[in-house]
C-alpha cells in the first residue's frame, strides 16, 4: 500500500517536473524566437539620420512597423520631408482679423464655416492690457500630447516637425481632442462638406475603370484617393486638424493660410536653414534674428509641449482694435 | 457546537436552503414580463444607435470643444460600479469578514454586468466603431486607452472566474435537484467538472479563490485608476490632478456599494430571500457605505477646496461654473443628496433598515452618475483658449434624446446580464451558507436526498 502511494507520488512528481520543463522550454523557445525575429527585423531596417528638436544628429529607424499596409500617399505622408524642420512665426502686431487665412484653409480642406484648422481669436490677456487678434493653427508641438494619447497611431509626428492625422486609421475616440491644450482639433460629427461629391467621383471612377477608360480614370484618381498631407477627402467620424499644408510644402509652396494673408502676418520656413519667408511680402528673414529682435514667444510654454509656432507680441499694432469686439466672454477671463 | 448537528437536522436545514435558492432558478412569468420589457426598451434604444451610426456622432450633443459627453461619463460610472465585486470578494473576503457570504455572488454578478457593458459604452462613443479592431492591430502602448482595454478585459475575466469558482460545489449540489429541468441539471453536472466535495477538492477550491481574490485587487485598482488617467493625463483644468486615481477608486466604492444595496433589496423581495439577506446584512452594508462615502467626501474636499483656495486663473473659471455657474444646481445636488445627507442619515440605525437604506442608496447611485457627468463635461467647456467663431451649441454641452436613449440601452444591458445570471445560477451560495450552518458535505446530503 505504502509502496503504491510512493509510486503514485513519484509518478506525479515526475509528471509535474516534465510539465515544468516542457512549459519552460516552450516559453524559452518563444522568447528566443521573438528575440531572433526582432534582431532580424532590426537589421533589415534602414537607419536614417535626422536632426532632433535639440539640434542633435540622431539615427532613427527608417521603417516603422505600422507602415505596413499603407498606401503610397499615406507612407509618404508619414515620412515627412527629409532634413526639414518646419516652423511658423505669427506677427500679432499685423493681424487685423481679415480672416483670409481661415477662408483659404477651409477651402483647401473642404471644411464647413464652423470648422477651423486655423481660427483667428480675439484675445485680451487681462483687464488693462490691450486686446489683439491671434490666429491659432495647430502648434505642431515637438512634445505633442495628442500623439502620446492616440491609441492607434492615427496621429503622428513626422521627422520634419509636422503633426499629421491619418483619417483612414482614426477610430474617432477623440482622446487627442481632450489632450490638446490649444483646442486645435476638430471632429467630423456629420458627413463632411464635400462628401457627396466625393462619393459621386468614387462611383464614376470605378465605372471608368470597369469601362477600361484609363485616361479619364487617371485624371479622377487624385480626387478619390485619400491624401494624408491634405487630409482630403475628409471622413465622417474622424479627426481633422491643421497640417501646416504638408501637401504644399512637398511641392515647394508656402501653406494656404500663409499665402492668403493680405497683411504680412505669417512667416513660414525651415528651422534648420534658420530662415522664414513672409507669405505676403515674400521677404525671407533670419528666423533667430526675427524671434530675438521681436521677443518672439510660444503659447503656454509652461505645459512643456514645445510648439513649432512662434508668436511676435502685438506691440505697435498696425490697426486699432474695434471697441465693440472686445473679448468679454464668460468662457475665458 | 454546530458540528454536533444530527444528520437528519442537517438534511432538513440543507433542504430548506436548496429549496429557497433553487426556487428562483429558471424561467417564470415574472422573468418573461421583466425581460420582455427590457428587450423592448433595448430595441427602441438600439434604433437610436442605428441613427447615430447612420448620421454620425453629431446626433449626440457633443461637439468640437465638449467632445466627451454623456457616453464617457457613463463609461466612468460603469467602471466605477463594477469595482464592487473586488471590494466585497477581495477586500472584505480576504480580511475574513463573515457576513459577505450571501452577498458576494450578487456583488460579483454586478461587477461582471457593469464591466462587460463598459466596453460597449466606449464603442458607442467611437466615431468609427467598425475600426475597433485597429486598437488591437495598431495599438500603441503609450496610450492610456490601451491600458484601459487591457485591464478592463482582465477584470472581466478574473471576475468571471471569481463567479465560477464558488459556483462549482453549488452546481454539483443542484445537479440532481428535481425542481430544475433536466437540461439544466445536465448543464450543471457538466459545469461542476466532476466535483465531489472531498477535503482535497475543498482545499484546492479555497486556495484558488484566495489566489484570484488577491489577483483581482491590483487589477480592480488599475481599471479605475487608468480610467481616471484618461483625464488626469491631460493638462486640462479640472482634470490635471494628482489625486484622480484614488479619487475615482473611492468614488467607485460609493457607487458600487449603493448599487449592491439596491440589487440586494430587489433580490430579497422578489426572490424571497429574507432569511439570507437579513436586516443584519443591510445594516452592515449601510455602515460600509458610510465609511466609503466619508473617504470619498474627504477626496472631494481635497479636489475642490485646494484649487478654490488658490483660484488660479483657469481654475477660477472652472470652479465658478461648478460652485455658482450653470453647473451649480447639479453640483450642489450631487454633493448634498448624493453624499452629505446620505452619510448623515446612515449614521442612524433606523436608516440602515432595508427599505430606507435602499432609498438612500438610490440617491447615492443617481448622485454618483451625475458626479461623473460633472467630472467629464464642465472641464471641456473651459479650455485654455477662448471658444470663438463657432455656433452656440459648440460652447455649452446639451445632451440629446438620442444619446440619452443609447445610454439607457447600456443600463438595460446591465440589468439583462444581472437578471439572466441571477436566473441561471443560484444567487446565494449554497455550500458556504450550509457550511456556516454546520452542515457538512452538502454535496453528499443533497444527492442522498434526490435518491
Amino acid at each position: 500500500m505504502e509502496e503504491n502511494t510512493n509510486k503514485h507520488n513519484s509518478r506525479r512528481e515526475f509528471l509535474q517536473k516534465m510539465g515544468l520543463i516542457a512549459s519552460g522550454t516552450i516559453m524559452g523557445g518563444a522568447a528566443m524566437y521573438a528575440g531572433f525575429k526582432f534582431e532580424k527585423a532590426k537589421k533589415t531596417e534602414s537607419k536614417i539620420k535626422a536632426l532632433s528638436a535639440e539640434h542633435q544628429l540622431i539615427e532613427v529607424d527608417g521603417h516603422h512597423p505600422v507602415q505596413d499596409k499603407l498606401t503610397e500617399l499615406q507612407m509618404q505622408g508619414r515620412e515627412g520631408l527629409k532634413g526639414r524642420r518646419w516652423v511658423m512665426v505669427i506677427d500679432l502686431a499685423k493681424c487685423r482679423n481679415a480672416r483670409q487665412c481661415m477662408k483659404a484653409c477651409q477651402g483647401a480642406h473642404d471644411l464647413r464655416p464652423e470648422q477651423h484648422h486655423i481660427n483667428v481669436l480675439q484675445m485680451q490677456d487681462s483687464e488693462n492690457t490691450a486686446p489683439y487678434f491671434m490666429p491659432k493653427p495647430c502648434q505642431h508641438c515637438d512634445n505633442p500630447p495628442c500623439v502620446s494619447v492616440c491609441p492607434v497611431d492615427a496621429t503622428f509626428k513626422r521627422d520634419d516637425g509636422i503633426v499629421l492625422i491619418d483619417n483612414e486609421r482614426c477610430i474617432g475616440c477623440r482622446f487627442c481632442v481632450a489632450a490638446c491644450p490649444y483646442s486645435a482639433r476638430i471632429f467630423h460629427w456629420h458627413e463632411p462638406l464635400k462628401n457627396q461629391e466625393y462619393e459621386e467621383n468614387k462611383e464614376r471612377y470605378s465605372q471608368l475603370i470597369a469601362e477600361g477608360n484609363t485616361q479619364e480614370a487617371e485624371e479622377l484618381e487624385k480626387k478619390v484617393t485619400y491624401d494624408v498631407e491634405l487630409n482630403v477627402p475628409q471622413r465622417k467620424g474622424t479627426i481633422s486638424k491643421c497640417l501646416f499644408s504638408a501637401d504644399r510644402l512637398r511641392v515647394g509652396k508656402l501653406p494656404y493660410c500663409v499665402s492668403a494673408c493680405p497683411n504680412g502676418v505669417y512667416y513660414f520656413g525651415d528651422e534648420n536653414e534658420d530662415a522664414v519667408t513672409n507669405g505676403t511680402t515674400k521677404e525671407t528673414v533670419q528666423l533667430s534674428a526675427l524671434l530675438r529682435d521681436n521677443a518672439g514667444y510660444r503659447l503656454m510654454e509652461d505645459l512643456g509641449t514645445k510648439p513649432r509656432v512662434y508668436y511676435l507680441p502685438p506691440k505697435n499694432r498696425l490697426f486699432p482694435f474695434p471697441e465693440e469686439s472686445l473679448t468679454n466672454t464668460e468662457q475665458h477671463s | 457546537m454546530d458540528s454536533t448537528l444530527p444528520v437528519d437536522a442537517q438534511k432538513s436545514a440543507l433542504k430548506k436552503i436548496i429549496d429557497d435558492v433553487a426556487r428562483n432558478i429558471g424561467i417564470n412569468k415574472k422573468f418573461h414580463a421583466w425581460m420582455g420589457f427590457l428587450t423592448l426598451l433595448l430595441f427602441v434604444c438600439l434604433y437610436a444607435y442605428y441613427i447615430q451610426l447612420r448620421d454620425g456622432l453629431g446626433v449626440a450633443g457633443i461637439r468640437d470643444y465638449v467632445s466627451w459627453g454623456m457616453y464617457i461619463a457613463n463609461f466612468v460610472f460603469f467602471v466605477a460600479s463594477s469595482l464592487i465585486g473586488m471590494l466585497i470578494t477581495a477586500v472584505l473576503g480576504l480580511s475574513g469578514v463573515k457576513w459577505i457570504t450571501p452577498v458576494a455572488r450578487i456583488a460579483e454578478i454586478i461587477a461582471i454586468g457593469f464591466a462587460a457593458v463598459a466596453g460597449l459604452v466606449i464603442v458607442s462613443d467611437m466615431g468609427r466603431p467598425e475600426r475597433l479592431v485597429y486598437v488591437f492591430i495598431y495599438g500603441r502602448i503609450q496610450s492610456p486607452i490601451l491600458w484601459d482595454v487591457t485591464v478592463v478585459t482582465t477584470y472581466v475575466l478574473i471576475s468571471l472566474i471569481l463567479l465560477y469558482l464558488p459556483l462549482i460545489p453549488d452546481l454539483k449540489i443542484l445537479s440532481r435537484n428535481p425542481m430544475l429541468p433536466k437540461w439544466l441539471q445536465k448543464t450543471y453536472e457538466l459545469l461542476s467538472i466532476n466535483w465531489k466535495g472531498t477535503n482535497e477538492q475543498y482545499q484546492l477550491l479555497h486556495k484558488a479563490i484566495k489566489i484570484m481574490s488577491v489577483l483581482i485587487v491590483p487589477v480592480a485598482l488599475a481599471i479605475h485608476t487608468v480610467t481616471s488617467w484618461l483625464f488626469a493625463s491631460t493638462s486640462r483644468v479640472g482634470w490635471d490632478s494628482t489625486i484622480f486615481g484614488p479619487y475615482f477608486v473611492t468614488g467607485a466604492f460609493v457607487a458600487g456599494t449603493a448599487f449592491l444595496i439596491i440589487a440586494m433589496y430587489f433580490f430579497r423581495k422578489n426572490y424571497k430571500l429574507h432569511d439570507y439577506l437579513t436586516d443584519f446584512h443591510f445594516d452592515k452594508l449601510g455602515k460600509l457605505l458610510v465609511l466609503v462615502s466619508l473617504v470619498y467626501l474627504y477626496f472631494n474636499i481635497n479636489e475642490f477646496l485646494v484649487p478654490a483656495y488658490k483660484l488660479k486663473a483657469h481654475d477660477a473659471v472652472h470652479l465658478k461654473a461648478l460652485f455658482s455657474g450653470h453647473h451649480a444646481p447639479m453640483f450642489w445636488s450631487v454633493q448634498l443628496f448624493g453624499l452629505l445627507i446620505p452619510i448623515v442619515l446612515m449614521l442612524f440605525k433606523k436608516f440602515r433598515k432595508p427599505l430606507p437604506l435602499m432609498l438612500i442608496s438610490l440617491f447615492v447611485v443617481i448622485g454618483s452618475w451625475f458626479k461623473r457627468y460633472l467630472i467629464v463635461v464642465p472641464t471641456q467647456e473651459h479650455p485654455f483658449l477662448p471658444i470663438q467663431n463657432v455656433p452656440e451649441n459648440f460652447k455649452l454641452y446639451q445632451p440629446t434624446l438620442i444619446e440619452t436613449a443609447i445610454t439607457v440601452a447600456s443600463f438595460v444591458l446591465v440589468l439583462m446580464i444581472i437578471t439572466v445570471l441571477s436566473k441561471a445560477f443560484p444567487i446565494i451560495t449554497i455550500w458556504e451558507t450550509a457550511h456556516e450552518k454546520g452542515i457538512h458535505e452538502p454535496e453528499k446530503l443533497s444527492i442522498d436526498k434526490a435518491e
